[in-house]
């Protein structure tokens, strides 16, 4: 990625008019830069290899890795600056800090996933990790008895419910912030954006003071699901406010022209423009909903048996039941927290996959599929307009 | 259509004044309209009950603790001695901390991502950053318990040793001892606290900067491009400046949520009420995780100091988040697409 040429800087190369002019390239790599990267990256190597390895006392992969970047950034700006005005030597030191940065990020992010699956391994292979419940495996008992099965039924429970909750009533409200321009449109998008970074268990907390406390219900998988729906709802207002601003004003424009109402022209353009983005908005909101502990922690209770009624007696979601089997701190229990963890992880990446699939395609642009769709049904319109006789 | 007709049926007055445009709504329109805005206002006042019901309910507890409720440093609500202030410091410190980490790091990935990285790796980067984002708090607490807390401790141990004369990394045990204390003298502490809440804060702040810069006009990109300015000359002249408001603004969205955050908190500290400025030496805590670790046990008055504790956080977060969204909406003017 940072191999990419920058623009040039400096004059330009003088060209005799009487050479045969070659078009100049303006993208692509260029040797020259490779021959950098490549020789900065082996000098940094050896040299950390040298100060760690022979001259200094240091040790531990972290400041390896330091001293071999800060080794690799100082040889590459030389390098650069051999052939290179100062600019863009600034601009190369620039772009390979920032890929740095790049690189940081979502290494981290990939040894978070890989070492939670990685922990996860030994409880996920046992069949009965998806079937049992937690009641008849003590601390000492094996992985080949109990699992979470009870701790994926209270969590399809709790996200179906906070689900039907959250999504009609955040997509209405959605539909209100694009049509409505009023003084009060503007303080509920403000209200709902700084919602979004509520603090999750304030929203369990309401719950238990408003549903328990105030109104007298257990603890129970509802309870927990409002919370859920609490926390996922203004989520699920930004980002459909968001798809739906990406509907084009044209097509809002052509419909009104029509003489159709604004419902119509909500349910009919807007909202079928939109669909995939919406779809998308909904699979977002449900992977945060079903990663959440902390609500579920005041309001769900905690149970080792199955509990398939949400209304009564406490249940139990996966990530409460990976939080409380590790805090626990047996390792038996540890790797079954890993296990759920791990099953949690599985399924929002599952979830963000699809909604790569769904929402890869921009509003008013067709899948393959609806192309295909669309074709089928314009051949049909030919062959009835032949049968007819009235296409010439 | 009849309004046109009779529009063209008047006849041209000598003074012509502007027509008033009035939308003409049919019953379906009002319904829809009236239907949509009580879904808005439902919204707003679920949200609003939020803070009502913690008032509501935190209202014993701070008729008993009065003013002392933001000074006193411990939590035995039993004997009426109880206070945020700990708890609230190393709430802030926690946030501070995570944020100080975070942001450099999330402002170079927004970079990155917008300005450096090719136009096909884009999309997938930013689906990258949120599926970062939607990742369970319960996983990072999970590797920063097992997998980070173990291997972080020596750099905490490494700043103890050369920056301890700097207040906030000063350790006890380690003014005349030359081991510097055990390992867990830095492990379960808020520097490491912060450290894996700043990866959970870095996916927001980052997509808020990035949506900010990618708005960054072309024409002044290019025309940056035009005066001889190289990629980076660029980025500091034109996307730098346009992007000031979505990087305050997501900045503080980040100070939002690592002011709220439960899990890893709950999982990794060692809980103590007393305010610690020593964020390299074990022990802390923040609101969150004091309502998670004290509610199994509280009695009808332990409730309701917790509920004053979480009102006490429900307040903190919403003046930060209202600026922030503020300073982020400001900013985003024009964001209509027009085709």
């Amino acid at each position: 990625m940072a191999l990419l040429d920058p623009p040039r800087t400096g004059p330009p190369p003088v060209v005799s008019l009487a050479a045969r002019q070659v078009r100049r390239r303006t993208g692509g790599i260029r040797p020259a830069r490779v021959f950098d990267l490549v020789g900065a990256g082996i000098a940094a190597l050896c040299v950390a290899w040298l100060v760690f390895g022979r001259v200094a006392a240091l040790s531990g992969p972290l400041g390896f890795v330091v001293v071999a970047f800060v080794v690799f950034v100082v040889v590459h700006a030389v390098l650069v600056s051999l052939h290179e005005d100062r600019i863009a030597t600034r601009d190369a030191i620039m772009t390979t800090l920032l890929s740095a940065f790049g690189f940081v990020a979502f290494g981290v992010l990939a040894l978070v996933v890989g070492f939670t699956l990685w922990r996860g391994r030994s409880a996920l292979v046992h069949s009965n990790f998806y079937t049992q419940d937690m009641s008849k495996a003590g601390p000492l008992a094996p992985l080949t008895v109990g699992g979470a099965g009870h701790a994926v039924v209270g969590t399809l429970w709790m996200i179906g419910i906070a689900l039907v909750l959250s999504v009609p009533l955040g997509l209405v409200c959605a539909v209100y912030l694009d049509q409505s321009r009023t003084r009060f449109a503007r303080l509920v998008r403000t209200i709902v954006e700084a919602m979004t970074a509520l603090p999750t268990i304030l929203a369990g907390l309401f719950i238990y003071a408003a549903w328990i406390l105030t109104l007298g219900y257990q603890q129970s998988g509802l309870a927990a699901a409002l919370a859920l729906s609490i926390m996922m709802l203004p989520y699920m207002i930004r980002t459909s406010d968001l798809v739906l601003r990406l509907v084009p004003q044209s097509l809002r424009e052509a419909s009104d022209a029509l003489g159709a109402p604004t419902w119509r022209t909500v349910w009919h353009v807007v909202l079928p423009t939109a669909r995939s983005g919406l779809t998308t908005a909904v699979i977002l909101a449900t992977a945060r909903g079903i990663g959440e502990a902390s609500p579920v922690l005041l309001t769900a209770g905690f149970t080792s048996y199955l509990n398939l009624d949400p209304v009564h007696g406490p249940m139990v979601s996966l990530p409460l039941l990976a939080l409380e089997l590790v805090a626990s701190g047996q390792p038996s229990y540890v790797a079954r927290g890993f296990g759920c963890a791990a099953l949690l992880l599985l399924v929002i990446l599952t979830l963000f996959a699809v909604a790569r699939i769904i929402g890869g395609y921009g509003p008013g642009r067709q899948s393959p599929r609806q192309q295909r769709r669309a074709a089928r049904a314009s051949a049909r319109d030919v062959a009835r307009y032949a049968a007819q006789g009235g296409v010439r | 259509m009849a309004d046109l007709a009779m529009a063209l049926d008047t006849p041209v007055r000598p003074a012509q004044t502007p027509r008033r445009i009035a939308p003409v709504r049919n019953t379906g329109d009002r319904i829809f309209f009236a239907g949509t805005r009580l879904g808005a206002i439902a919204v707003v006042g679920v949200i609003g009950c939020v803070g009502t019901f913690l008032a509501v309910r935190a209202a014993p507890a701070l008729a008993v603790a009065k003013l002392h409720f933001l000074t006193t440093q411990a939590w035995e609500p039993d004997i009426h001695d109880f206070g945020v202030a700990g708890v609230l410091s190393g709430t802030v410190l926690i946030a501070l901390v995570a944020l100080i980490v975070a942001t450099p790091i999330s402002l170079g990935l927004a970079l990155f991502i917008s300005e450096i990285a090719p136009e096909k790796v884009r999309r997938v980067l930013i689906s990258l950053v949120d599926l970062m984002a939607a990742v369970p708090s319960v996983v990072y607490a999970l590797w920063g318990l097992e997998f980070f807390e173990g291997r972080v401790v020596g750099v905490a141990r490494w700043l103890a040793t050369w920056a301890g004369w700097f207040p906030l990394f000063h350790v006890h045990s380690a003014t005349t001892d030359s081991s510097l204390g055990t390992a867990t003298t830095y492990s379960a502490s808020i520097f490491v606290v912060g450290l894996v809440v700043s990866l959970m804060v870095m996916p927001i702040q980052c997509s808020v900067m990035r949506e900010a810069f990618s708005q960054a006009p072309l024409g002044e990109r290019e025309g940056a491009y035009a005066l001889g300015g190289s990629r980076w000359g660029m980025i500091t002249s034109v996307v730098l400046p346009f992007g000031r408001g979505g990087i305050v603004g997501g900045t503080m969205l980040g100070l939002g949520r690592a002011l709220g955050e439960t899990i890893v908190v709950y999982l990794i500290i060692s809980s103590s009420y007393g305010i610690n400025w020593h964020i390299l030496q074990s022990g802390g805590n923040s609101i969150s995780s004091l309502i998670a670790l004290q509610h199994g046990d509280a009695d009808s008055f332990g409730i309701a100091a917790l509920m004053a504790a979480g009102l006490t956080l429900f307040a903190l977060t919403l003046v930060v988040n209202l600026v922030a969204s503020a300073i982020i909406s400001r900013s985003r003017s024009g964001a209509q697409s027009e085709v």
